[in-house]
């Protein structure tokens, strides 16, 4: 296999690039294994260490990009080779895998920090060093998954990388599998998990069949080579690509969360909120908008393919942001509105617009973590006033101060009512004096969120806009009103939580976080503000970086009337909310939502329960399949080949065999040898006891027989 | 002269008589001379037998006969002794163990 010479003029690091798979790997193996031994601090510093590591190599290959924007490939091992069929393990370093990296890497890092202190307050963590040295294993070897995924130059190896952020993200999301939020006994966790996993399995079901479609009509799964053919192929069969690019849309409808596949991620917010901020929110889940502009040259072959995908992009972002309108969980929130902006994101990739999909990305990803990690600290702000731990002083301080009444209420609360759950945004309000920094933090990035300029969101968000006005027009309309349905759940979201008074005795009392937490809002939060200039009009920066990886790409000129609808639909949406929930600020405890007095019951409940998405699944394949697992359980598996083969035909087969060997074989003839043998012996020794009586008469006797039979023998031997 | 048929028949009468005393009576010392009278029933055939054929060698026999019987008598005679010492009795039928 001949691979590129790295050759350059100036510093080059690409031979550094294998270290940013292998150095989390090392740090999770050492956590692994000595995790127990270290301690917190030990695992907490590994770990960091490890992501930040491997952000230092990103940024070096960020840096020797610099001089050249050719892709570079760098040889790790041999991998497959079977005949002339040959599959490297080799990272391509070109500027679209390096934006991943330093998005990966930069963003993970934080949450690394995060989690740390997160890990520390979870009332399940109970001091257990191996549970601590578990989670951050698992958080390193997703960095380094995350890392082949990235930087893989073919499909199979991206295809290693996404299987394996697949099992991390189901290993973290049933991170806590015996435990419910609160520390209870619960296997919730454990099915969300599983979920997770089973959906994904649709969607890589999809990409597996992308990759052979590719191995048999291509003959080969590295991009260079697949994409060197596309004309060729294209050519001759004409409906190959199509097939292709419709499975890796499958694929991508698993990862990213698309309709119909997307039913998972609200579920994986069963995972630590780092795990959701990190993987459900910043990075695996947009590996599917990677998958699509690394296929790019695919795609632009296959126009249907694109506005396939631009359409699952745009109707995703607009179910899901409806979705996310009527939820009550703070997190499920957050969930439904990442599908959204995936949405966002497959649509602009779809349509083509490569750059705005990815600047999205490169966004999204600021400020969606952001919004995970302040909803975390939310969470745990609440946890620690609700539940002081003893090695809390913190949070036993203000236990203290409402300590009577606290327990009173709490032993009143588990008793009779339904236990408190501090992801419930009806428990929270007035947080934004309690806690500042989170509660500032987590506005700058729900604004950024809701796409106000000039917050890094407006500027990817509009420059999607922009393109789908001039790509797709129906996917512009869709995009649009998932714009406003994001401006107005933001909104929501922000009076329920930081604004007005405190519904409960733990929002009363909510602790801020540590400096470990707030200083990661915080670098977020800047993130979030002033990452949207990385490729804002008249800078184009990020544009001009990914140009040397994508094919033709043309920049729509800034458009002021796209630009200012999106922010007029915003801000009129976000008004429409606070007309709407401003009332909310007033309220001592939890009354009815006001959007469900507008939209009547029936329709606000139907939007809660996501439109009964998973009652549709449940109904259509899970109970067919549950009927089939259990028709196979009991019937086939239990009564046909246990009951009636096994027991009938196997186990009744020895069983007589063994009793015609118990009874006639071993008792008939074997065991009658011995007897006999022994019996015969017995008698002759009877008959031969009787001959030796101790009277000596009866031996002198026997004397005189023998010898006058003797006698008379010799007698008649002789007269003959 | 006597013929040799009767002094045969003395002797096989004298054997008889010895035999079945042997076999039919208790007494250790009675079966002891019958044993005595068998041996000696020998000697007379012997006897009878070198008169007849103007041999010494019956005669000869007879004298080992004697000796050996005599042998016999201070044997036996201790072994008499001794079972009368443990079992207090002549009685053949009393050593019929090994156990004594």
């Amino acid at each position: 296999m001949l691979f590129d010479a790295v050759h350059n003029a100036g510093p080059t690091f690409f031979h550094l690039a294998p270290l940013a798979v292998f150095i989390p790997l090392l740090g999770a193996t050492i956590n692994f294994l000595f995790g127990r031994r270290l301690g917190e601090r030990g695992v907490a510093s590994v770990a960091v260490g490890a992501a930040a590591v491997a952000f230092v190599v990103s940024v070096l290959q960020w840096l020797s990009l610099q001089g050249h924007h050719e892709a570079v490939t760098v040889p790790i091992v041999e991998w497959l080779t079977i005949g002339d069929f040959q599959v490297a393990w080799a990272q391509r370093i070109d500027t679209l895998s390096v934006t991943m990296m330093l998005v990966v890497t930069g963003v993970g890092t934080l949450i690394h920090i995060y989690a740390t202190a997160y890990m520390h307050y979870d009332v399940r963590y109970k001091n257990d060093p191996r549970r601590y040295a578990r989670f951050f294993g698992f958080f390193n070897l997703f960095i380094a998954m995350m890392m082949i995924l990235v930087t893989g130059d073919s499909y199979l190896t991206l295809f290693v990388g996404w299987e394996g952020v697949g099992l991390c993200s189901f290993l973290l999301i049933g991170f806590w599998y015996e435990y419910d939020i609160l520390g209870n006994p619960s296997t919730a966790n454990a099915r969300a998990a599983k979920k997770a996993f089973v959906v994904n399995r649709v969607g890589d079901f999809g990409f597996l069949l992308a990759i052979f479609t590719l191995f048999w009509y291509f003959g080969t799964v590295e991009f260079e080579g697949v994409f060197a053919k596309v004309h060729e192929v294209a050519a001759q069969h004409p409906n190959v690509l199509l097939a292709v690019t419709l499975f890796l849309l499958l694929g991508v409808t698993g990862k990213s969360a698309q309709i119909p596949l997307f039913v998972w991620l609200p579920d994986a917010m069963a995972g630590p909120t780092p795990v959701s901020a990190l993987i459900h929110a910043a990075t695996m889940v947009t590996a599917g908008v990677y998958l699509i502009t690394r296929s790019a040259e695919l795609y632009l072959a296959v126009p249907q393919a694109q506005a396939a995908v631009a359409l699952v992009g745009g109707l995703t972002a607009l179910v899901a942001a409806t979705m996310a309108v009527a939820q009550y969980d703070i997190k499920k929130v957050l969930a439904y509105s990442t599908i959204s902006q995936l949405g966002f994101m497959v649509a602009a990739v779809g349509m083509g617009a490569f750059v705005a999909g990815m600047f999205h990305l490169v966004t999204h990803a600021f400020f969606k973590a952001l919004l995970f990690l302040g909803s975390g600290s939310v969470i745990i702000a609440l946890e620690r006033a609700h539940h002081p731990l003893p090695d809390d002083p913190e949070a036993q301080a203000v236990a203290g101060h409402h300590g009577h009444d606290h327990a009173a209420h709490h032993g009143e609360h588990d008793a009779h009512h339904a236990p408190f759950d501090p992801q419930d945004m009806r428990n929270m309000g007035g947080l934004l004096r309690r806690i500042p920094v989170t509660s500032w933090t987590y506005i700058v990035g729900a604004l950024a969120l809701a796409g106000l300029p000039p917050l890094a969101g407006f500027w990817s968000k509009d420059e999607i806009l922009l393109e789908a006005k001039h790509l797709q027009p129906v996917v512009y309309g869709l995009l649009t009103a998932a714009a406003f349905l994001t401006a107005f759940y933001v909104t929501r979201q922000l009076v329920m939580v930081f604004l007005g008074k405190p519904r409960t005795e733990a929002a009363a009392h909510a602790i801020e976080s540590p400096r470990a937490m707030t200083g990661v809002l915080v670098t977020l939060a800047v993130l979030s503000a002033l990452g949207g200039f990385l490729n804002a009009p008249g800078v184009h920066a990020f544009g001009h970086w990914l140009e040397a990886s994508l094919p033709e790409i043309e920049t729509l000129p800034f458009n002021l009337t796209v630009a200012g609808i999106s922010t007029a639909v915003a801000l009129f949406s976000m008004a429409l909310a606070w007309s709407l929930y401003r009332r909310v600020r007033a309220w001592e405890a939890w009354q009815h939502d006001p959007l469900e007095k507008v939209l009547g019951p029936g329709l606000f409940d139907f939007l809660r329960q996501a439109w009964h998405w998973d009652d549709f699944y449940r109904a259509v394949f899970v109970q067919g399949y549950d009927a089939l697992a259990a028709f196979l359980a009991h019937t086939v598996d239990w009564r046909f080949w246990h009951d009636w083969f096994h027991d009938t035909i196997v186990a009744g087969t020895y069983r007589r065999l063994s009793r015609f060997l118990a009874r006639p074989v071993d008792l008939g003839i074997i065991d009658r040898i011995a007897n006999e043998l022994a019996g015969s012996v017995q008698g002759l020794a009877l008959v031969l006891r009787g001959l030796q009586s101790g009277f000596v008469r009866t031996y002198a006797l026997s004397v005189f027989v023998g010898v006058v039979l003797m006698l008379g023998y010799l007698w008649w031997v002789i007269v003959r | 002269m006597v013929p040799t048929s009767f002094y045969i028949f003395l002797a096989a009468l004298l054997f008889t008589i010895g035999a079945v005393a042997v076999l039919f009576r208790r007494n250790t010392l009675v079966i002891y001379m019958a044993v005595e009278l068998m041996l000696n029933a020998a000697n007379l055939a012997f006897v009878a037998f070198a008169r007849q054929f103007e041999a010494l060698d019956g005669q000869l026999f007879v004298f080992f006969v004697m000796t050996v019987a005599a042998a016999e008598v201070a044997v036996g005679l201790a072994l008499i002794v001794t079972i009368f010492r443990t079992k207090h009795s002549v009685d053949i039928d009393a050593m019929h163990e090994l156990k004594g």
